[in-house]
C-alpha cells in the first residue's frame, strides 16, 4: 500500500525536479563560470569541472577582483546604492503622506484624484520621456543623482500610495477616534498612529521598491545616459554587453555582483517581499 | 474620516499629486501632442512641423514596426501562457510535497534579481560556437551531444530567437505568478477538496471543477498583471539582442527612435501604441477599485 501510493507519486516529483533543476542550472553555470580562469572558460564548458569540483587550483577570484578594482564596477555599485536608496525614501515618504490623506481626510476630489493614481499605476513610462528629457537638459538634471532621484520617486509613488493605501485604509476607526478626543491633530495621528501600525506595511513596500529600482535599466538609461561616473549596475553591464560581449569572465563576475544585494535581501527579507507582492495582487 | 478644515489635506497628498502631474500627467499629454509633430527634441522649435498622421502611418505600416507588433502578440500569447499555467501547476503540485519551502524560493529568486542580471545568465545558456568547436553553453552542449548540429539560438529568426527571448522571461516571471495562486491555493478550505474526493471525484476532477473556478479572480488578476509587464517589456531583448535579428519590440523600438535616430515624433506615436494597448487595463483597475472602495 505504501509503495503503491510512493510509485504513484513519482510524476509528481519528477515533474517538480524538473522544474527545480530548470530554474538552477543556468544560475550555476553563471556562478561557477565567474570563478574560473578567462582562458579555461573559452576552452571548455562549465559543466566539465562538476565532477572535479572539489580539486584544487581551477577557481579564484581573479575575475571579481578584476571586475570591481578595473572596470569600474566597484563605482558602479556605489552608484546603484546612491540611486537606490534616496529614491526608496523618497517615494515610500511621500506615499505614506499621500496615502494617509487619500484614506482618513475628507477633501473635495479625493476620490477621482485617487482614481488617477491608480490609473497611472501601469502607464508605459515611455510616454513620459520625450517631455521630460528637454526640461531635465534646461535645469541641468540630465545625469545627475538628484535628476534620477526625481524621476525614480515619482515614477514610483502611484504604486506605492496604492499599497500604503491598502493597508492604511483596513485600520480601524476607533484607533483614530480615541486620538481626536485627545485632540490630536493629523499629523500627530499620522506620527504617532499610523506609521508605528503601518510599519511592517510600509517595510515590504521599501523592499519592493528598493528592488525595483536597484534592478532598473530603462530609467537609468534615460536620464544617465553615457555617463560613467553616475552610471548603476545594470546600465555598466549593459554596456559590457555590447562593447564585451564575449568576455564571459566579466560579464558572468559583474552580473553577480550586481545580483549579490537583491539576493541578500531576497533570502533574508523573504516575508516582507513575499507580502508586498501578495498586497499589490490579491487584495488589489 | 477627519474633517480637518481646506487646506491641511493638500499637505499630505500634495507633493505626491505634484510629483505625479509633473512627471507622469503632463509628459502624457504632450507626447500625445508631440505624436503629430516631426523630428527634433523642442515641440514648437524651429524646425518641428505638424505632419498629421505621418508618424502614425510609419507605426503601422513600416517592417520593422509591423515586426515589433507582431512580436510584442508572439509575447503576450506565450508568455502570459506560459507563466500563469506553470505558475498554477506549481502552485498546486508544491502543495502535496515536503520540500514545497525551498523548491518555491528557488522559481521564486529570479523575480529578486534584474533581468540584466537573468538576461546574462541565458545568454551564456545560449552561447553559440561554430560546428568543432568546443560549446560552452550547455544548450548547444546537449544539443552536439545528441548527435545535432549547434544551433545559433539567438540568430534563428524569427522564431527560435524569439522563444528563447520569452523563455527568459518566464524565467523571471513564473515564480511571482506562483507565489500569488499559491496563497490563493492555500486559502481554499480544504474540507471543499475532501468533500468532493470522498463523493468520488478524481484528483483531475477536484481540480478542474473545485479549485480552477475558485482561482478564477485571482488567475484574472495575476494574468492581467503579466500582460501589462509584457507589453512594455524592454531589457531582456535591449541586453539579448537589441531587437536584431526581427526580435524588435515596441518598448525598444521608441527607445531607438529616440536616442539613436533622434526621430521624437515617431518615438512619441510608438511609446501612444504601447498606452493604447495599456488603456483597458487601466480602466479595469480604476473598477476594482471602485468596486471595492464601494465596500468600505
Amino acid at each position: 500500500m505504501y509503495l503503491r501510493k510512493a510509485l504513484l507519486r513519482i510524476p509528481l516529483h519528477s515533474t517538480l525536479v524538473f522544474f527545480g533543476i530548470l530554474w538552477l542550472v543556468p544560475t550555476l553555470g553563471l556562478l561557477i563560470t565567474s570563478f574560473r580562469d578567462p582562458a579555461a572558460i573559452a576552452a571548455s564548458g562549465w559543466w566539465t569541472v562538476l565532477p572535479k569540483l572539489f580539486s584544487g587550483g581551477q577557481f579564484s577570484l581573479q575575475n571579481y577582483v578584476r571586475v570591481v578594482l578595473k572596470e569600474g564596477f566597484g563605482r558602479s555599485f556605489l552608484n546603484s546604492l546612491t540611486i537606490s536608496i534616496p529614491a526608496t525614501f523618497l517615494s515610500v515618504f511621500i506615499a505614506s503622506f499621500a496615502a494617509f490623506g487619500f484614506a482618513w481626510l475628507r477633501f473635495s476630489g479625493r476620490r477621482f484624484l485617487f482614481m488617477i493614481v491608480v490609473a497611472l499605476m501601469v502607464i508605459p513610462l515611455q510616454m513620459t520621456f520625450i517631455p521630460i528629457l528637454p526640461i531635465y537638459s534646461k535645469l541641468g538634471l540630465a545625469g545627475t543623482f538628484p535628476g534620477i532621484w526625481l524621476a525614480h520617486t515619482a515614477y514610483g509613488l502611484p504604486l506605492t500610495t496604492y499599497l500604503v493605501h491598502n493597508f492604511v485604509a483596513s485600520i480601524p476607526k476607533d484607533l483614530f477616534d480615541s486620538a481626536a478626543i485627545d485632540g490630536a491633530t493629523p499629523f500627530t495621528t499620522f506620527w504617532r498612529i499610523v506609521m508605528p501600525i503601518s510599519l511592517p506595511a510600509i517595510a515590504s513596500v521599501f523592499i519592493f521598491q528598493f528592488l525595483w529600482i536597484w534592478n532598473d535599466l530603462l530609467v537609468a538609461l534615460i536620464y544617465l545616459g553615457a555617463r560613467p561616473n553616475v552610471a548603476p549596475m545594470t546600465l555598466k553591464i549593459a554596456n559590457l554587453v555590447t562593447n564585451r560581449g564575449q568576455d564571459w569572465e566579466l560579464l558572468t563576475a559583474a552580473a553577480f555582483v550586481s545580483m549579490a544585494l537583491p539576493l541578500v535581501v531576497f533570502f533574508s527579507l523573504q516575508r516582507y517581499f513575499v507580502r508586498g507582492i501578495l498586497a499589490g495582487s490579491v487584495k488589489g | 474620516m477627519f474633517r480637518v478644515g481646506r487646506w491641511r489635506p493638500w499637505l499630505f497628498v500634495g507633493p505626491a499629486l505634484l510629483l505625479i502631474t509633473f512627471f507622469l500627467v503632463y509628459p502624457t499629454v504632450v507626447t500625445i501632442i508631440r505624436s503629430f509633430f516631426g523630428r527634433g527634441a523642442q515641440l514648437f522649435g524651429p524646425r518641428v512641423h505638424y505632419v498629421g498622421f505621418a508618424n502614425w502611418k510609419y507605426v503601422f505600416t513600416s517592417p520593422v514596426m509591423l515586426t515589433a507588433l507582431r512580436n510584442n502578440v508572439l509575447w503576450v500569447v506565450l508568455f502570459t501562457t506560459c507563466t500563469v499555467g506553470i505558475g498554477l501547476i506549481l502552485a498546486v503540485m508544491l502543495d502535496r510535497v515536503r520540500y514545497e519551502k525551498i523548491l518555491k524560493s528557488v522559481i521564486f529568486v529570479p523575480a529578486a534579481i534584474s533581468m540584466v542580471g537573468a538576461s546574462i545568465i541565458w545568454k551564456f545558456v545560449y552561447a553559440f560556437r561554430p560546428e568543432g568547436m568546443p560549446q560552452i553553453g550547455i544548450l548547444n552542449a546537449i544539443v552536439v551531444a545528441l548527435g545535432g548540429k549547434p544551433i545559433g539560438w539567438l540568430l534563428q529568426r524569427p522564431w527560435i530567437n524569439n522563444i528563447c527571448l520569452i523563455i527568459v522571461g518566464i524565467w523571471i516571471w513564473t515564480g511571482f505568478c506562483m507565489v500569488i495562486l499559491s496563497a490563493a491555493y492555500k486559502n481554499i478550505p480544504k474540507q471543499l477538496l475532501e468533500a468532493a474526493r470522498i463523493d468520488g471525484a478524481s484528483e483531475w476532477q477536484v481540480f478542474h471543477r473545485v479549485v480552477l473556478p475558485l482561482l478564477v479572480p485571482t488567475i484574472a488578476v495575476v494574468g492581467t498583471t503579466m500582460v501589462v509587464t509584457v507589453l512594455k517589456i524592454f531589457d531582456i531583448v535591449y541586453v539579448m539582442t537589441n531587437g536584431n535579428f526581427s526580435t524588435e519590440v515596441i518598448a525598444n523600438r521608441m527607445y531607438k527612435e529616440m536616442f539613436n535616430y533622434f526621430n521624437y515624433g515617431r518615438a512619441s506615436a510608438i511609446a501612444v501604441v504601447l498606452l493604447i494597448l495599456i488603456m483597458p487595463f487601466m480602466f479595469l483597475n480604476i473598477r476594482r477599485f471602485t468596486q471595492q472602495e464601494g465596500g468600505r
